[in-house]
């Protein structure tokens, strides 16, 4: 017989012992709390007999009976092999899940473009000009700045190497085919990526979770045309004029660091641009198209992912520039394989 | 000391810039009773609650909360008090990265030498007494209804089995049967707990069915105080129209108090 007295709760619960004693008395205890009347309902369903008690106690610990859980709604544990079999499965669908619905998407925009041609009145002129501030005007300045200095830092390092063997006129060549090829609209894509494709999920996320999208619906807008449209226009329409400026301004960097480092005057360095071929121009800005399309659709289809909560926004938000700058990085990658393939 | 109040508020203002919500207001909340408060939008019901529990700074008078000045008290002792009381706010307000068991887990971590066995079985035991079935506890707060959030808040809130609990709203945004359930649910853990309430409400069948004592907001202080008898004769047009109106009418004819 185990006695119980003064108050036993949820602080004094840890000096009982775990398994209860099969008889119990709590005639003198005083204060009882649900903990308390928790042990003591479990003590009983285990087959230990509780001796006195208040009504009132008698009560609480019925109460708490009564709302105990019932044991076999826990799950047997599943084995450890099984459930990480279970996991790849569900990564992998999820992965391919994905990939379907940035396909649908891609497929809803050409859609609302299609329509847009057709029914030019239903396109959203002002959306698609303020969107082209947003994501284009306003990103002038950073893009044009790392530009500017990607390319100073291409000519400093070229010209120490490039002394070495008495080469120093090629750094203009390799300015010229590193930041036109690559490195101007992949940088410029990779900083658009994180500006806009964030953008594009907060604001709609914002939008699915105060349940705009689906008042849109019910008014009889749609969505794709209305908020997805404009924004992979926009970026559309801006990406290439902005890798235009980020290679002027890559240009004008590795001109001025020639000149101070290799004494390369601007004419001379003109001229030997010339030679390197129009070729490496068009091979870098016919990338930003896709680029665009790639971070419009990565971020509006994470926007629409957004639940009710506002944590998945923040997931949701940070996922989209994520993925945007790995799709661009690996959308360079083959870009080089085929224009290798092809001889560009 | 047991005939003391719990809740002992003297001459609180509270403001806002140059917005006055509270001035010369007294309270009291007498050890295990039900107290609704209630009054118009804007009166300042949540303000006033969450002056006691410190969450804001009154700018003149007193809050005693079980014989100690809410003001006033250093790091230790607003602790020890802390896990006196439990607060069930508005939409629940859990932690969302957590599911519910885990929430009603976070206050049950204080506990020293409590077993990790025994803390999850209490924690479901709470969730369970608050009517959430079994299988709420693994889900987060963003799968749950509004009316499951709250009764998760409620779990949580009851965790450490406090001696005043606080209550915004309860039954706001519940269906009737699972509003009539909370009432009893309160009740019965007044009862058996000897509990004191302070519940905020517009809910005139919770202040029917369980409140003992009810106080009105109005005209920046409490206007009046009293059972529901009283509140009944109460002349002030405010009050008249709170407890006179259709829906009140509704309530007591539905619900005729036995004594």
């Amino acid at each position: 017989m185990l006695e119980l007295a003064g108050s036993l709760n949820v602080w004094t619960l840890p000096q009982l012992p775990r398994r209860a004693p099969p008889q119990l008395s709590i005639a003198l205890l005083e204060r009882l709390d649900t903990a308390g009347a928790w042990y003591l309902a479990r003590a009983r369903q285990q087959g230990s007999r509780l001796h006195g008690g208040s009504a009132a106690q008698a009560g609480l610990i019925d109460t708490v009976a009564k709302a105990l859980p019932v044991a076999d709604d826990v799950p047997a544990p599943t084995p450890r092999l099984r459930r990480a079999l279970a996991e790849t499965g569900r990564n992998v669908i999820a992965a391919l899940v994905f990939f379907r619905e940035l396909a649908e998407y891609l497929g809803r925009v050409l859609a609302a473009f299609w329509r847009g041609i057709r029914h030019p009145s239903q396109f959203r002129l002002t959306s698609l000009i303020h969107h082209c501030e947003q994501t284009g005007l306003r990103a002038v300045p950073i893009v044009t700045v790392m530009s500017f200095l990607i390319g100073v830092v291409l000519a400093f390092q070229g010209a120490t190497q490039l002394r070495q063997f008495g080469a120093e006129v090629f750094v203009v060549d390799l300015i010229a085919i590193s930041v036109l090829r690559e490195l101007g609209i992949l940088l410029t894509a990779i900083i658009v990526a994180g500006r806009t494709a964030s953008a594009l999920t907060a604001s709609i996320g914002s939008m699915k979770m105060r349940e705009e999208i689906d008042a849109m619906r019910t008014l009889g807008l749609d969505p794709d045309m209305v908020l997805i449209l404009p924004r992979i226009l926009a970026l559309i329409l801006m990406l290439p004029i902005l890798g235009l400026l980020a290679d002027l301004s890559g240009l004008l960097g590795g001109a001025m660091m020639s000149w101070i480092t290799l004494g390369i005057s601007p004419p001379m360095f003109l001229s030997r641009l010339s030679d390197t071929g129009v070729g490496n121009v068009i091979a870098g800005l016919v990338k930003a198209p896709v680029f665009a399309i790639i971070i419009g659709v990565i971020g509006c289809h994470a926007g629409m992912k957004v639940g009710k909560d506002a944590e998945s926004l923040g997931r949701k938000t940070s996922a989209a520039v994520v993925n945007a700058i790995f799709a661009v990085i690996v959308a360079d990658a083959l870009f080089s394989i085929l224009f290798a393939e092809i001889g560009l | 000391m047991s005939a003391a109040n719990v809740i002992e508020v003297r001459g609180l203002r509270t403001q806002f810039g140059d917005h006055v919500v509270h001035d010369g207001l007294d309270l009291d909340l007498r050890p295990g009773e039900i107290l609704g408060v209630v009054g118009g939008s804007g009166t300042g019901k949540s303000v006033l609650l969450r002056s006691i529990v410190g969450l804001i700074r009154p700018q003149a008078g007193s809050i005693r909360v079980l014989g100690r000045d809410v003001g006033t008290l250093s790091g230790t002792a607003r602790e020890a008090l802390e896990r006196r009381w439990g607060v069930m706010f508005q939409d629940g307000a859990l932690f969302s990265a957590l599911t519910v068991r885990e929430n009603v887990e976070v206050p049950l971590r204080a506990v020293p030498g409590l077993a990790d066995a025994d803390r999850r079985a209490l924690a479901g035991l709470k969730v369970s007494m608050a009517g959430l079935p079994a299988k709420a506890c693994d889900a987060f707060p963003s799968e749950l209804s509004g009316g499951m959030r709250k009764r998760a808040g409620l779990a949580r809130a009851l965790a450490l089995d406090p001696e005043i609990v606080f209550l915004d709203e309860p039954t706001a945004g519940l269906d009737p049967i699972g509003a009539d359930a909370f009432d009893r649910l309160i009740v019965a853990l007044r009862d058996a707990l000897n509990l004191s309430v302070f519940l905020v409400t517009h809910d005139l069948d919770t202040l029917h069915s369980c409140c003992d004592r009810i106080a009105v907001l109005a005209e920046k202080r409490v206007l009046t105080s009293g059972t529901m008898a009283q509140m009944l004769r109460i002349k002030h047009p405010w009050v008249h129209e709170y407890f006179h109106g259709p829906r009140a009418r509704a309530a007591m004819s539905s619900r005729p108090k036995g004594d």
